[in-house]
């Protein structure tokens, strides 16, 4: 029993490939848990952030620095009157959230945080992550059917033009970097390729396409491949239904768009989806053009002692976050009231620190800094979301059209004839 | 035949959804982009506006009526109730229009005091003007920038009269009060930290990719339209009317300082943006023109303790930030007025609404609505 | 309008007599001020600028007037300047022609306000004023008529598409109805208050309590 349970441990394939259940289901709880503390994180990050580019605080209150907002967030969520209109098509209006919820985290399953990292490893992983997290757009639209009001409607006629348009350039992005898993360019690191000349569609498979041709895609056939990844990241903001493509749901001219009639539990089911959905194509972006899991400068700065000082980085970067939290018990003003916060801060600072020193014992960040590496370039994929939502102004329906149809569709094809002609050519 | 009849029936239950290309949505008046309580009617289809229609007077208080019942000092503070975002002005046209029926002149000095105050107060409405529309169009940074800086003029009215928003600053026949110590000290470093704060908006907003596409050519207005529709302010000046009440009959003391009314070509949504963006560059020139040279003297003209403006009728009217604010006041030689209309610009410019978005998104409604830059408390009143 | 009969309020409305109360305060004669010449802001006013001296109307002197008297004869009552502001007092019957010769010929393209005063004590209660400006000549004009109540003076949409909603606004306020106004319905209150607010006999706390309890399902919105 114990053999099954460590087995995996000492194992070079994801859980699905060695067939262990349980460290499969054990992954899925990991990544469920997981997700929901970086949507949690992420909707204080957000607020946050955009606070600070906005030159006001955002949540202070709850917690020290409102650390705790998004937790009484979500208890207010969950007590909440659930309302249901009462002219909804009830069935319809009860599924629609959870369709949307369940595609957003079945997408993970062939997320590759790392060589061993992933549930499972389809060889067809990228293709059934756009099609599941493609399926989103059927609750969207079920859920603005089902409210039979005219805002969420409207919203959600919106919403499926939307992403069905963006779908295609993405698609077309997509198709141009599994074209380079197979081409084996020069790049612009120089370095003579020794691949296997047969192409991958396995999200595994290709991360070490990458690190085989030792460049990440972004760079190959420079600028093919960024002007790829480009496309990729403007159609992902408008799939995820973000600003400046936020249509579905813009504030300002239909309320809230699809979901103006849910509120409690149902609408934070579509909030967690929202956030894991942008979090899902961040990680296709991130696989497909950032090297997934890989460490930065792989070629540039090699060597053992580069390895090592790298996989420093992840226990580092968690006694960083203690300092800083430390920082802030220090200057926690010395007052009676403020007790409790300064003692849970402090707290907070110990688990970080904890972590940290964990993090720095050599089995464990060997086996753990893939995952911190993805994990950091996912968190600056979602940074860029939030900064185009604290600059951008909302874009026009047809503007959205014109830009998704007459911009990005012609340049993805572009890309990808002219990455097809390069990788045969070089 | 039996289809026939299922398709009726369909019909009979909702025929906004099915079988209809026409969607008939109600915007308002709870509503985030109507700025208060504007409802407006939508008929669309698909996403194309096919006519609006403007259901007001959510916000009515009757001020005409309670302006009959109020002596005339007494109804000075209900007119900072109209365009709250404007109060000062609100309050300069009503005492002028008094001061015009008594035959009563104020003093230069109150005079510079009402300039200063009021081109600050067009400056405090053109910063929410420009908050909240970027807000509409999707920006929600801006917002917060000129709220901030629309606090440091809100900090001077506190200090100038004790009130920031309906702050009730003149009376009829001049300024109830002097000029606090430091006052110049305070608007001249008011004018020094705000000019580039403006130039802070322009960079985040003017060559903005998605607010060109968003604002130009849409809620296009001609000038001639505009006459016809009678809308007034900046929305006039955008289309190319350079007309501007304290050019063309100047009030207050706006004769003597020296500016230039900015106008657009285009008339549309982006130029009507740039109109007010110089025009808040216009009154900061006015107000540093002004705050150099406040002359001395008294300032409050002489004022018989109750006012009984001897029987006829006057219409004055000033350049509000929002357009033409004119006052028409009908006395009998009582202490209150026989008739007070007020001419609101938000209330005639919001009438232009309906051409502006015809044929347009649902998205340039939005838009639209912000250009014209209404206050529904002025639209009711 | 057999709705004019005001319902009793909760309280008696004391504003119909105003000039009662100005009794108790001291008579202070307006006129021992007028010492500044009233500077008219008007620029081009064509005649006789103000004259603050007695706050009496004089007679406006222009061509514009001239034209016009040759025109209508009697039916241009008066023509004067009061405060530095000139206006005209015309039949009804003409006025609506006197508006369109304005904008045609004489330029005053802009429709400033459409308004209105009650005059209960009048056999003809309404004063409809019209506040035209002309770019051209950068000139303030009112052009005034009288009405009786039931009365319907044409509406001058035709000629300015702004009285839409200026004429919806005086037609709700006083109950004038405007002739060939394409949507003349009440503007600022609901559709079916009863009674209309500006006229003089409706007291400052008067309200249609009967549209009050239907709607909002209360006693009294005072």
């Amino acid at each position: 029993m114990l053999d099954y349970i460590t087995s995996y441990l000492k194992s070079d394939v994801t859980p699905g490939a060695a067939g262990n259940v349980l460290w499969a289901f054990i992954y899925i709880v990991l990544i469920f848990l997981g997700l929901s503390v970086a949507v949690i994180a992420m909707n204080w990050l957000e607020r946050k952030i955009l606070a600070h580019m906005q030159v006001r605080l955002g949540p202070m209150r709850v917690g020290p620095h409102g650390l705790l907002q998004p937790i009484a967030d979500a208890i207010k969520l969950l007590i909440k009157e659930d309302i249901m209109p009462s002219e909804a098509d009830k069935l319809v209006f009860w599924v629609a959230p959870l369709i949307v919820v369940i595609t957003a985290f079945t997408v993970f399953i062939v997320v590759p945080f790392g060589p061993t990292h992933a549930v499972t490893d389809m060889n067809i992983g990228v293709l059934f992550m756009l099609g599941v997290s493609s399926l989103s757009v059927l609750g969207v639209v079920m859920a603005g059917w089902a409210s039979n009001s005219h805002y969420p409607l409207i919203g959600a006629l919106r919403s499926s033009a939307q992403m069905v348009s963006y779908e295609i350039a993405m698609g077309l992005a997509v198709v141009s970097a599994i074209l380079m898993t197979s081409l084996h360019g020069t790049g612009i690191y120089g370095v003579a390729s020794t691949g296997s000349g047969t192409g991958y569609l396995s999200m595994i498979e290709i991360v070490k396409a990458q690190a085989e041709q030792q460049t990440w895609f972004v760079f190959k056939f420079f600028p093919m491949g960024l002007i790829a990844f480009v496309v990729f990241a403007i159609a992902m903001v408008a799939e995820t239904n973000r600003a400046p493509f936020d249509l579905p749901e813009a504030e300002s001219e239909l309320t809230a768009g699809f979901h103006t009639e849910y509120s409690g539990f149902r609408w934070s089911l579509f909030f967690l989806a929202e956030y894991s959905a942008m979090i899902a194509v961040s990680s296709i972006a991130v696989t497909l053009w950032l090297g997934g899991w890989l460490r930065p400068f792989p070629n540039a700065l090699s060597g053992e002692t580069w390895d090592l000082v790298f996989s420093l980085f992840p226990g580092l970067t968690f006694l960083l976050l203690a300092g800083l939290a430390f920082v802030g018990v220090i200057r926690m003003p010395k007052h009676p009231l403020f007790r409790l916060q300064t003692i849970g801060l402090a707290g907070f600072a110990a688990v970080l620190g904890l972590i940290g020193l964990i993090l720095l014992v050599p089995a464990v960040r060997d086996r753990i800094q893939d995952i911190y590496w993805f994990s950091i370039k996912v968190a600056a994929s979602m940074y860029l979301y939030i900064w185009y939502r604290g600059t951008f102004p909302r874009y026009r329906f047809d503007q959205l059209m014109k830009v998704g149809w007459k911009v990005l569709l012609p340049i993805g094809v572009g890309v990808l004839i002219v990455t097809a002609v390069m990788g045969v050519v070089l | 035949m039996s289809d026939r009849e299922s398709h009726l029936e369909l019909q009979e239950h909702d025929q906004t959804f099915l079988d209809s290309n026409e969607l008939i949505i109600n915007m308002g008046p709870q509503h985030p982009a109507t700025h208060g309580v504007l409802r407006v009617i939508l008929k669309l289809d698909g996403e194309k506006v096919l006519g609006t229609e403007c259901v007001i007077g959510y916000l009515h208080r009757g001020v005409e009526k309670i302006g009959e019942n109020r002596t005339y000092t007494m109804f000075n503070p209900y007119v900072d109730r109209m365009d709250y975002v404007a109060a000062v002005s609100n309050g300069l046209g009503y005492c002028e229009a008094v001061e015009k029926l008594m035959g009563l002149q104020a003093p230069p000095r109150a005079n510079y005091i009402r300039v200063i105050l009021t081109e600050l107060n067009r400056l405090a409405s053109h910063m929410l003007w420009l908050g909240t529309h970027a807000l509409d169009i999707g920006a929600i940074t801006p917002l917060f920038y000129t709220f901030r800086d629309r606090e440091e003029i809100l900090k001077i009215f506190e200090k100038y009269c004790g009130a920031r928003l309906t702050t009730h600053a003149f009376r009829i026949g001049g300024c109830q009060y002097e000029t606090y110590e430091g006052f110049e000290r305070d608007v001249q470093k008011f004018l020094k930290f705000v000019a580039p704060k403006i130039d802070e908006y322009e960079e985040l907003l003017t060559t903005n990719r998605i607010w060109v596409e968003r604002t130009k050519g849409v809620g296009f207005i001609t000038g001639e339209q505009c006459i016809a529709l009678g809308v007034t302010g900046p929305v006039l000046r955008a289309s190319g009317v350079k007309w501007d009440i304290r050019k063309a009959q100047p009030y207050a003391a706006y004769s003597e300082f020296d500016f230039e009314i900015p106008t657009g070509t285009a008339g549309d949504t982006y130029d009507r943006y740039l109109v007010r963006m110089k025009e808040m560059r216009q009154s900061l020139r006015i107000i540093d023109q002004a705050v150099g040279k406040i002359p001395e003297g008294p300032i409050m003209a002489k004022v018989p303790k109750v006012m009984k403006p001897p029987v006829g009728e006057i219409y004055h009217s000033i350049e509000a930030p929002k357009g033409e604010l004119g006052y028409f006041l009908v006395s009998d030689g009582s202490t209150q007025p026989y008739r007070v209309r007020v001419r609101p610009p938000s209330f005639v410019n919001l009438q232009a609404l309906d051409m502006m978005v015809r044929g347009a998104l649902v998205a340039d409604v939005v838009a639209v609505i912000g250009t014209l830059d209404i206050v529904l408390g002025e639209v009711d009143r | 309008m057999p709705d004019e009969t005001k319902t009793p309020p909760p309280k008696p409305a004391d504003n119909a007599d105003k000039p009662g109360q100005s009794g108790s305060v001291e008579p202070v004669p307006p006129a021992d001020k007028p010492a500044p010449p009233a500077v008219p802001p008007k620029a081009a006013a064509p005649a006789a600028p103000a004259k603050p001296a007695g706050p009496a109307p004089v007679a406006w002197e222009s061509l514009m007037v001239d034209e016009f008297r040759r025109q209508y004869g009697s039916g241009i009552r008066e023509a004067s300047t009061y405060m530095g502001q000139n206006y005209m007092v015309v039949e009804s019957a003409i006025v609506h022609e006197v508006l369109q010769i304005m904008r045609d010929r004489e330029s005053f393209d802009y429709c400033v306000d459409v308004t209105a005063v009650h005059y209960p004590q009048r056999e003809k209660q309404f004063d409809v004023v019209y506040v035209l400006y002309s770019f051209a000549r950068n000139e303030r004009v009112r052009i005034k008529a009288e009405f009786a109540d039931g009365e319907k003076p044409l509406s001058v949409f035709d000629i300015w598409p702004t009285a839409d909603w200026l004429e919806r606004e005086a037609y709700d306020m006083f109950g004038i109805e405007f002739e060939g106004h394409p949507n003349l319905k009440r503007i600022l209150l609901p559709e079916d208050w009863k009674g209309y607010p500006l006229r003089k006999d409706y007291g400052i706390i008067q309200q249609d309590s009967e549209w009050v309890k239907i709607n909002l399902g209360i006693e009294s919105g005072q």
